[in-house]
């Protein structure tokens, strides 16, 4: 019931704080009273025809890449019990 | 911003977050979400299967229509019945039952009971139809109130005649006070909701912390968003931290939505408010400000509905506090499924025995 799904704003919102947003393919009109900085183009954050929250999109790409970093780090680590040595040793060795 | 949604469900980012999981998950721990949006993504990505055998998945109240209890939708239902009204309401209200009926068979009785997507869509439905008085009925968390607080004051603005609002709102942070309080409820870590987060912040869940040692981690939806909590709730444990942390920065900010926290308090004040499975809790229902009364459903239209009775057999309420599993209740998967339900947690799309029934082999014979 507390779901919001992502949605960007195709218009700047008019003197009534109404917009049209796209969410995921489909126009609706929402309403941006809860997300008042919200202008065309961003990404807001919308439940029952509201925007709750205007997303942080560099947040997400960055804390997205930190969490890329578990699976890297378990390929390297498989990688390195395939070679038969320890990764970790590996780059301590092989640091300058 | 479809690339990155599709980063968090990437199956290479949750095998790395797994293993990760099981490397710090050393003691046995019960972590419990409270938002049915979790319960759907943990059942519906099986990730449930995916964790070590210390950590077990618990859900609890955290589907609003089904802690809604008996004698509120009866209200609800009452208020349908009286002549000249139109209920409008969220589509997940439709087909949970109160203790004689549901507004679903009430409309099939001939009832206006109409289903809206926003509450705004209720204020046009008043203007477009000046005969009739609309009542909406308003469920659901913070998440949802502000959108209804809102709607009330936009109602006033317009000098709306004909429609007013039955708040059936509740808070969380109060509920969580109570399960930690009840001695059946054991929970170590609470995986805490999203889109109510983005709303209030982190701030008002500090209690847990600060007064019972319990961690708890602000979380998203998507799946590699559920293993990232688990493995902050899993770190915190290990470490013997309890804090409140947040791993659902794209959506939440540490001091919430300030415009919709205003809005919340403009429109309603705290009261009293009875959770399926719990009881009354002080303090965790919203009911409008005297100021707003000409657009409280509760003062223009006093109804008396029947007595409310329970659902013989139903473990609804114990599921909702996370005592009983689903499939631990004697009607689950026998006389209660989703095709012919019992209790509101089978009804609701985002109920827990709704969600094991659906996506797991439990129970079912």
């Amino acid at each position: 019931m507390c779901l919001a799904i992502p949605a960007q704003l195709v218009s700047e919102p008019n003197d009534i704080q109404m917009v049209e947003v796209d969410i995921l393919g489909v126009r609706r009109h929402i309403s941006t009273m809860m997300a008042p900085a919200a202008k065309k183009g961003d990404h807001v954050l919308v439940h029952a025809g509201f925007a709750i929250q205007i997303v942080d999109e560099e947040f997400a790409a960055e804390s997205l890449e930190m969490l890329r970093s578990f699976g890297i780090k378990t390929a390297e680590d498989l990688e390195a019990e395939a070679a038969g040595f320890d990764a970790a040793d590996a780059a301590g060795t092989l640091a300058p | 911003m479809s690339d990155i949604l599709d980063g968090f469900r990437d199956p290479e980012v949750a095998r790395g977050l797994v293993d990760a999981i099981h490397e710090v998950a050393k003691q046995p721990c019960t972590l419990m979400e409270v938002c049915g949006t979790h319960t759907m993504a943990i059942a519906k990505n099986g990730l449930r299967g995916l964790m070590p055998d210390t950590i077990k998945l618990l859900s609890g109240p955290g589907c609003p229509v089904c802690v809604t209890a008996n004698a509120d939708i009866d209200l609800a239902i009452e208020m349908a019945r009286q002549p000249g009204v139109t209920l409008a309401t969220f589509g997940d209200m439709m087909k949970v039952p109160g203790s004689y009926s549901s507004l679903s068979a009430e409309k099939a009785d001939g009832r206006d009971v109409r289903v809206v997507y926003s509450p705004l869509d209720s204020l046009s439905l008043a203007e477009r139809e000046p005969d009739r008085h609309v009542v909406f009925l308003g469920v659901g968390f913070e998440t949802t109130a502000p959108t209804v607080a809102l709607t009330i004051r936009e109602a006033a603005r317009r000098g709306l005649p004909n429609w007013s609002a039955l708040s059936l709102h509740k808070t969380v942070p109060g509920a969580l006070r109570a399960l930690v309080n009840d001695p059946e409820v054991r929970v170590t870590g609470f995986i805490l909701p999203g889109h109510v987060s983005t709303i209030i912040g982190a701030q008002p869940y500090e209690f847990l912390a600060s007064e019972y040692g319990i961690p708890s981690v602000i979380t998203g939806f998507e799946p590699v968003d559920v293993l990232q909590g688990v493995w902050m709730l899993a770190t915190q444990l290990a470490e013997g931290r309890a804090e409140v942390e947040i791993a659902y920065g794209r959506g939440v900010n540490v001091e919430g939505n300030p415009t919709a926290v205003a809005a919340i308090e403009e429109a309603f004040e705290p009261c009293d408010s009875e959770w399926r499975g719990i009881g009354v809790i002080p303090g965790t229902g919203l009911a409008l400000r005297p100021g707003f009364a000409g657009y409280d459903a509760r003062v223009r239209m006093p109804v008396t509905p029947p007595e409310p009775r329970e659902i013989k057999g139903c473990q609804c309420g114990d599921v909702l506090r996370g005592v009983v599993l689903p499939f631990e209740c004697k009607l689950f998967g026998r006389g209660c499924t989703p095709e012919h339900p019992v209790g509101p947690c089978m009804v609701s799309s985002e109920g827990s025995c709704a969600a094991y029934y659906r996506y797991t082999d439990y129970g079912k014979e």
